[in-house]
């Protein structure tokens, strides 16, 4: 069965909301389709990750919610609701104001993401420009989410520049700077890519245990399965601009419907038991978005490909409360 | 931490703690821009202290003593009307300064708000500013300064003028590229995403990042501004008689090169030196502050 989606909005207290939105980036081609009609919500308190592979539109979606996107982008249709504020309709100004205050991001690449010729105090204490504290208040604040984001001796490190930090302090620097006005959503692009390992531990942990204390929802984009599983409470997948299934992550992870889904899910090199010399893939291409497919936006490469999938756009079908698929085999199932 | 991309992309970040002190302990490794760090400071201290030093009053005329050959009272000789060519040169260094310093300074400020406007503006505003900063580009400057100092009259206001209306389209150009491309990079997205204004983002953030380099560019150009100033005073189209200029002790040299050798000379060594000094400082400041020029750290 289908459900509008204006049914499932209405359940929950959600600190963002996306209805139909639909991207398009003009280029000399002509238009690249990259969101299509893109719904899901965030709850409030909760953390949401934004699954899919290079391209897919994840961080063009956290940017259209920011309002930074590119000049040749054009957001075609739809809306971005933060609380009962409607974001599309809000002028610069006034969407600047909630910028850094109720809404703000972390970049994926620490290293680039601090400008180099400032310091870490007088960068952090720019943001507190809406305050009108005083210099050492707002420096008092500044070092205390840095003690919060487990930086050593902050008082000190608030005259140092970013080149004298490493890359894990970086990002813990950034999460500091995107945190330190207590916003209502935080959206981190992929902010574990550009760490290793550990380091990805770590950050992980700290926007756990953040998330606790500060009470911010997060929209989490990655392509890491393994850390959406650890951090996230809902899950929606992202394909060719689409979003092709959405869920919680016991849903998502044990009951996945979505063929794409499930492939991603098997080429996770943690779920491998057997031990070959090829990681598995997925067969096929994403498709060319300067012209968006007929039939399911997947059908070229699904490996449970049947006749309406290249020539009807499958609905959006709901298998338990929550959990959202859009693929046709649903459809097709005894319900 | 032995790769910094960030570093690689902002070439000299001027305002780095330490970056004037680790710049001149690095300039005393090296000779050629030392020299040029000596010459510069000389023809600054010239052109303050070069009226109260001057040995004799430089409008002073004494027909009696004219084409006196160098010699020690008049270590430069003097003129065909007996001024003292030394003092002369000493306090045309002033002129020479304040045209090149005052112009390019001007300029910059210029340049720097239109290529800001241009780099970060809409893109309506950087085409028509593109538009005039190359039709005044496409000038050739002497023939513009001949032609406004024609009309308007020679004067160091009208000469500064010049300069300003050739110089300002370089810098705007260079700034805009700059602000090109950092307004595209990472932290300029994050800053916007935690609020910052567009005047914000612009003078605080990219502004830093762009402005040393410039600097050093805008100190290469003062010899050339100093040799135009120059160029015009001997065509008669610069700085007015009896003002000290160099231009002008070349002309008057010119005038009696058969009698008087030494003025000609007299008039040439400054400008060599000046260009010579900003050059050699210029140079060797770029390579000292570009991180991919730097040879030894």
């Amino acid at each position: 069965m289908a459900m509008p989606a204006e049914e499932r909005s209405a359940k929950s207290d959600s600190v963002l909301e996306v209805r139909g939105l639909s991207i398009e980036f003009r280029t000399p081609t002509g238009s690249v389709h990259a969101l299509r009609h893109i719904d899901f919500d965030i709850p409030r308190g909760s953390v949401v990750g934004l699954v899919g592979e290079s391209g897919s539109g994840k961080s063009t979606l956290a940017l259209a919610i920011m309002g930074l996107m590119p000049g040749n982008a054009v957001l075609r249709d739809g809306s971005i609701r933060f609380g009962d504020i409607d974001l599309r309709s809000l002028r610069p100004a006034a969407l600047r104001a909630l910028r850094g205050d109720r809404i703000s991001m972390v970049f994926q690449d620490p290293m680039t993401s601090l400008n180099p010729v400032r310091s870490i105090g007088d960068q952090m204490t720019d943001i507190q420009y809406r305050n009108g504290t005083s210099m050492p208040d707002k420096r008092r604040k500044a070092a205390d989410m840095l003690r919060k984001v487990g930086i050593p001796d902050p008082e000190r490190q608030l005259d140092r520049y970013p080149h004298e930090f490493s890359g894990g302090m970086r990002q813990r620097i950034v999460i500091a700077m995107g945190i330190l006005e207590q916003p209502e959503l935080l959206i981190a692009d992929e902010p574990t890519t550009a760490l290793d390992v550990t380091m990805e531990a770590q950050i992980v942990q700290l926007l756990r245990q953040l998330r606790g204390e500060v009470n911010t929802s997060i929209l989490f984009i990655s392509h890491n399965l393994g850390l959406i599983a650890e951090l996230c409470d809902f899950v929606v997948v992202l394909y060719a601009g689409e979003v092709v299934e959405q869920g919680s992550v016991r849903d998502i992870f044990h009951r996945p419907k979505h063929p794409y889904t499930q492939a991603l899910l098997e080429c996770d090199p943690v779920r491998i038991e057997e031990v070959r010399r090829e990681l598995p893939t997925i067969p096929g291409d994403v498709p060319n978005l300067l012209k968006a497919p007929a039939g399911c936006v997947f059908a070229p490469r699904c490996p449970k490909m049947f006749d309406p999938c290249a020539i009807q756009h499958p609905a959006d079908y709901e298998t338990s409360p929550g959990h959202v698929a859009r693929c046709h085999l649903l459809g097709a199932l005894p319900s | 931490m032995s790769v910094q991309p960030s570093e690689a992309l902002v070439t000299a970040p001027l305002s780095a703690p330490g970056t004037f002190s680790r710049a001149f302990r690095r300039l005393r490794g090296d000779p050629l821009g030392m020299l040029g760090l000596i010459l510069v400071l000389l023809m600054v201290f010239c052109a303050i202290a070069g009226p109260s030093i001057a040995p004799f009053d430089p409008f002073k005329i004494r027909v009696t003593e004219r084409f006196t050959p160098p010699s020690l009272p008049h270590v430069f000789g003097t003129d065909n009307i007996g001024r003292d060519v030394f003092s002369r040169v000493l306090v045309g260094s002033r002129i020479a300064l304040t045209v090149g310093g005052l112009s390019i300074a001007i300029s910059l400020v210029i340049g720097l708000v239109l290529g800001l406007c241009a780099g970060y503006g809409p893109r309506w505003l950087d085409n028509f500013l593109l538009l005039v900063f190359d039709s005044v580009y496409s000038f050739p400057t002497v023939i513009l300064g001949l032609t406004v100092m024609t009309l308007l009259g020679p004067s160091m206001t009208n000469l500064i003028l010049v300069v300003v209306v050739v110089q300002t389209p370089a810098y705007a150009r260079l700034i805009r590229t700059a602000t090109l491309s950092i307004k595209g990079s990472e932290y300029i997205l994050a800053i916007r995403s935690l609020g910052a204004s567009p005047a914000r983002v612009l003078f605080v953030h990219i502004l830093p990042n762009i402005i040393g380099p410039l600097f050093i560019i805008a100190s290469m150009d003062i010899p050339a501004v100093i040799t135009l100033e120059a160029g015009l005073t001997y065509l008669g189209m610069g700085i007015p008689p009896p003002a000290p200029s160099w231009g002008r002790i070349l002309l008057d040299g010119f005038d009696n090169i058969r009698d008087a050798p030494w003025i000609v000379v007299a008039g040439g060594i400054p400008l060599i030196v000046t260009t010579l000094g900003f050059t050699f400082f210029g140079e060797s400041l770029r390579d000292l502050m570009d991180p991919r020029l730097r040879r030894n750290l």
